[in-house]
Parts: structure tokens; C-alpha cells; sequence
């Protein structure tokens, strides 16, 4: 049988273990809380695809009331400024191909470019010269055909960053493609939303579910500073059920034997101690890192990457003049989602949730990727709304 | 956005390759040159590049440490089970 397949069905309809493990959350909750004197276990997690998994198979309704697992950012979709659009936008309406990922076509502005231009998918529908792609591959190979100016639109994370930095290492792009960088790199943004919860009234974030594919990159030692520096347990989690309740029970056991540590042997399977170095060192190679503007949160210090010098002549954002004006804030009115990002609130918390905002008619950024947390909601439910309405009922 | 699919490498050209991700899609030009892979390997696939090759062992290893957590059903009982499940081994 073929690996995948094997996974999959020993990870995801593993219910008998499932049950196990919840039980065994439920065991250890009560000593835990007695023991560390927490109100509240707060788990967050940086990875749209965790909240996707812990969402989509109602891990929360499995969990008891004192533990919390909410989403922190982990969507560099949700993230991308509001500017960073508009100029997309502007350079496909003044003639340039620009290509994106499928994810951020639909992505709303905060104030429209033009009557009625508000994201890459109206300028499109008013004759821009708009294309999805899946890689930057794909793009470049497209690029070579048609000989046009082009742009292409760079989000993402750790995971995606070295997709570009090696193409741009092998010298394989043509001179009519440029590049513009919204690349965002995750560990700044954890550490803002960590420090924004222990600021607030609300309960510090006791444990944190290590994204998984972002590790597979900088390797598990990228996330020793949760518990050397912040005290807190870390697990370096999958993506299938089981592999998020066995984090939670990890972070758990750790909270109790009051050693807070770096778990790392629980996806094994594709991540290692050190990462995939020859990623690392295409990506140092190529970006440097800067300070980036986060949508709705403002600017974080070195928190992006964009190209290094050498290779300028493909940075579009030098080659068109493109000037990086401070950050205004750029939600629409209403709109949670950078409270939602920090995972302050949960999208069921704000206003226009599945009222105004909704996937196929997105107001703010959260709703537009298949990850962002209030697409992940509206798609799927949400456990918790279940569970407090089930509290209401019996009180 | 970090989303990525694992498959297997058929076919390697250079930097690049063929990989299965099962269901009847093959996807040509996959960028394999970040990882160390051979024909047959697994790789995860994200945004047209393979991020990391699955390492069998440690898969089979975690499932097998959670088996013992879960110290009911053994591993080769639950492939049994699929195997019961899709009428024979082939």
C-alpha cells in the first residue's frame, strides 16, 4: 500500500486512539489547573492548516472547558497589506501580466482603486491582464511565452519563500518577469501575538501547536525560544487529527510536570532537528530580511524578506518606483480580523460574520483564503458556538 | 497558504520531475532540487516544490508509539482491517 494512503488511515480515522487521547485530556485537565493555578488552558496555533483540522473535525467539542485552543497568525494571505493589493492592482491596470496564487485573486482593498476596483479578480473582470497560477514556476514558464512585462505577486511564508530564492539561484527567470515581495516570515508574528496576550486582561497563551510545513523548512530548532525564552511548551505538530490531539496532550503533560519544552518527535515524519538546510541557505541567499507591514496588526520589525541587491533588476518594487508609504490602517469598517489573526476573537465574535462577510461574498482579508480562520468557520462550524449554546441551554 | 500534498516521485529530469498525488494526478515540473530524493520516494509538495521527503521510518515509528499509547489495536491488526476492508491485498 502506498505510504500516503497508510497515513492517512492510521492518522485521520484512527478514532479509537482519538478517544483515547481525549480521555486522557480530560484526565489530566483538572491536575493541570490545579497544579499551575491557570484559569484557562490557552493553546494557540500558527498555521491556517491546524485551525482547518482542528475546525473541520471538531476538535474543540472534544476538548474540556478549560482548554482553548485558538488560532494565532498563521495565513499570510489574511497578513497581506491592503497597499500591497492596491499596487498589484495598479500595475495590472496599467498593462503589466501580473500573476498570483489562487488565493489572494479575490482579496479586497480597503478602499478601491477605482469605482468598483476593489481586488486582483474586478481588475480582471475590467480588462487587467490577471493570471492565477499554482507556482512561480508556472508563472516564469508563462512569462518566457508571451515576452510581455510581467509581475509576479510573492506572498508567503517560510515554506513558500524557498520556491522562489532557488529559481532566482539557477538564474532561470526571464528579464520581463519581476518579482514583488510580500514574503512574511512567521516566528516575529508569534512573538507579537504571544506578548499581545500576556499584555491583556484575557489569560497568557499557555502552549503552542509549532506549524507544521513551516517547520519542515527551519527545522524544529526554529521554535526554541517558545519555551527558552517565554517559558512556554511547544509541540511541532501534523496536520491530521490524531497529530493535534497527541500536541495538546504533550503540551498538557508538560504543563503539569511544569517543564516547558520543545516537542518535536511528533511529525517526524518530514521534520527534522535542523530544517531543510539548502532551503535556509537558498532563501539567506537570495532575501534579505526587513521590517513588513502586517494587514490590520501594522508594521512588525523584520518580519518580511525581499530581494537582495544583486538581484534588483527583478525587484519590482525598485524597478517601478513603487514607494512603501507608512501603515494606515487598512481593515474595512467593521472587520475583526487582525484581533481574529492575534486570536484575540474568535470570527464568531465579529459583527459581520456570515452576515456582511461571507466566502463567497468576502468582506475582510480572513474570509478570502480556503485558511483563513473565518473561511475555516464559515465552511465548517464552529464547535465552540455548539458548545456555548449547549452552556446556555443548561444554565 | 503553507498547505502541501504528499506523492511519489516517478520521474526525475534535472531539477525537476514527475510526481503521483494519487487519484489520477500526475503533476509535471515539480521542483525536486531542495530535497534529496530518489524515484519511488514520497515527497510533500507545496506550491509546485517538494518541501521534504516523508521519512517512512519515522512515520511508521509515530504510528507505532501511538499504537502503544493507544495499546488496544496493534498496527498490523488495523492493516488487516483495511485490507478486509478493500477485499484482499494486492
Amino acid at each position: 500500500m502506498d505510504l500516503p494512503k497508510e497515513i492517512e488511515i492510521l492518522f485521520r480515522e484512527n478514532s479509537e486512539l482519538a478517544k483515547k487521547l481525549s480521555e486522557e485530556i480530560s484526565k489530566l485537565t483538572p491536575k493541570v489547573i490545579e497544579k499551575t493555578g491557570l484559569e484557562r488552558i490557552k493553546i494557540m496555533n500558527f498555521c491556517g492548516t491546524h485551525e482547518w483540522t482542528t475546525t473541520h473535525y471538531g476538535i474543540r467539542s472534544l476538548m474540556p472547558e478549560e482548554v482553548e485552543l485558538i488560532a494565532g497568525p498563521g495565513c499570510p494571505v489574511c497578513v497581506t497589506p491592503s497597499s500591497d493589493i492596491k499596487n498589484m492592482i495598479k500595475l495590472a491596470m496599467d498593462g503589466y501580466v501580473v500573476y498570483t496564487f489562487g488565493d489572494a485573486y479575490k482579496l479586497p482593498t480597503v478602499s478601491h482603486y477605482k469605482e468598483g476596483i476593489g481586488s486582483l479578480a474586478s481588475a480582471k473582470a475590467s480588462g487587467a491582464d490577471v493570471r492565477i497560477v499554482y507556482s512561480f514556476v508556472d508563472a516564469i514558464e508563462d512569462a518566457k511565452t508571451h515576452g510581455k512585462p510581467s509581475v509576479f505577486f510573492g506572498l508567503g511564508f517560510e515554506t513558500t519563500a524557498p520556491s522562489y530564492a532557488v529559481l532566482f539561484k539557477k538564474e532561470v527567470i526571464p528579464k520581463n518577469l519581476m518579482f514583488y515581495s510580500s514574503l512574511k516570515l512567521t516566528a516575529p508574528a508569534a512573538i507579537y501575538a504571544i506578548k499581545i496576550h500576556k499584555m491583556s486582561k484575557r489569560s497568557p497563551v499557555s502552549g503552542v501547536i509549532g506549524p507544521g510545513h513551516v517547520s519542515t523548512i527551519v527545522g524544529s530548532k526554529g521554535w526554541d525560544f517558545f519555551p527558552e525564552e517565554f517559558g512556554i511548551p511547544a509541540v511541532v505538530s501534523g496536520f491530521e487529527p490524531v497529530d493535534i490531539l497527541t500536541a495538546v496532550l504533550t503540551i498538557l503533560k508538560d504543563l503539569y510536570t511544569g517543564k516547558a519544552k520543545l516537542t518535536d518527535l511528533e511529525y517526524k515524519r518530514v521534520v527534522t532537528r535542523d530544517g531543510n538546510i539548502y532551503a535556509q541557505d537558498a532563501v539567506r541567499e537570495i532575501f534579505r530580511t526587513t521590517d513588513t507591514i502586517w494587514r490590520g496588526i501594522g508594521n512588525i520589525p523584520n518580519s518580511g524578506l525581499d530581494l537582495r541587491d544583486p538581484f534588483k533588476e527583478f525587484n519590482a518594487k525598485l524597478q517601478l518606483n513603487i514607494k512603501e508609504n507608512p501603515w494606515d490602517y487598512d481593515l474595512p469598517p467593521g472587520c475583526k480580523c487582525n484581533e481574529v489573526t492575534l486570536g484575540t476573537a474568535y470570527p464568531t465574535d465579529c459583527p459581520l460574520f456570515m452576515k456582511a462577510c461571507t466566502p463567497s461574498r468576502p468582506w475582510g482579508p480572513c474570509m478570502v483564503s480556503l485558511e483563513g480562520s473565518c473561511a475555516v468557520w464559515a465552511r465548517f462550524g464552529s464547535s465552540q458556538r455548539v458548545l456555548n449554546l449547549m452552556k446556555e441551554v443548561r444554565e | 497558504m503553507c498547505v502541501a500534498f504528499p506523492g511519489r516521485v516517478l520521474e526525475i529530469y534535472g531539477d525537476f520531475g514527475k510526481v503521483d498525488f494519487g487519484n489520477g494526478t500526475i503533476k509535471d515540473n515539480v521542483l525536486l532540487s531542495l530535497v534529496n530524493v530518489n524515484v519511488g520516494d514520497y515527497v510533500l509538495v507545496h506550491a509546485g516544490y517538494a518541501i521534504q521527503v516523508i521519512d517512512e521510518v519515522e512515520a511508521r515509528r509515530t504510528i507505532e508509539m501511538w499504537e502503544e499509547m493507544n495499546n488496544g489495536i496493534s498496527n498490523e491488526k488495523r492493516k488487516q482491517d483495511f485490507y478486509e476492508a478493500i477485499g484482499g491485498k494486492l
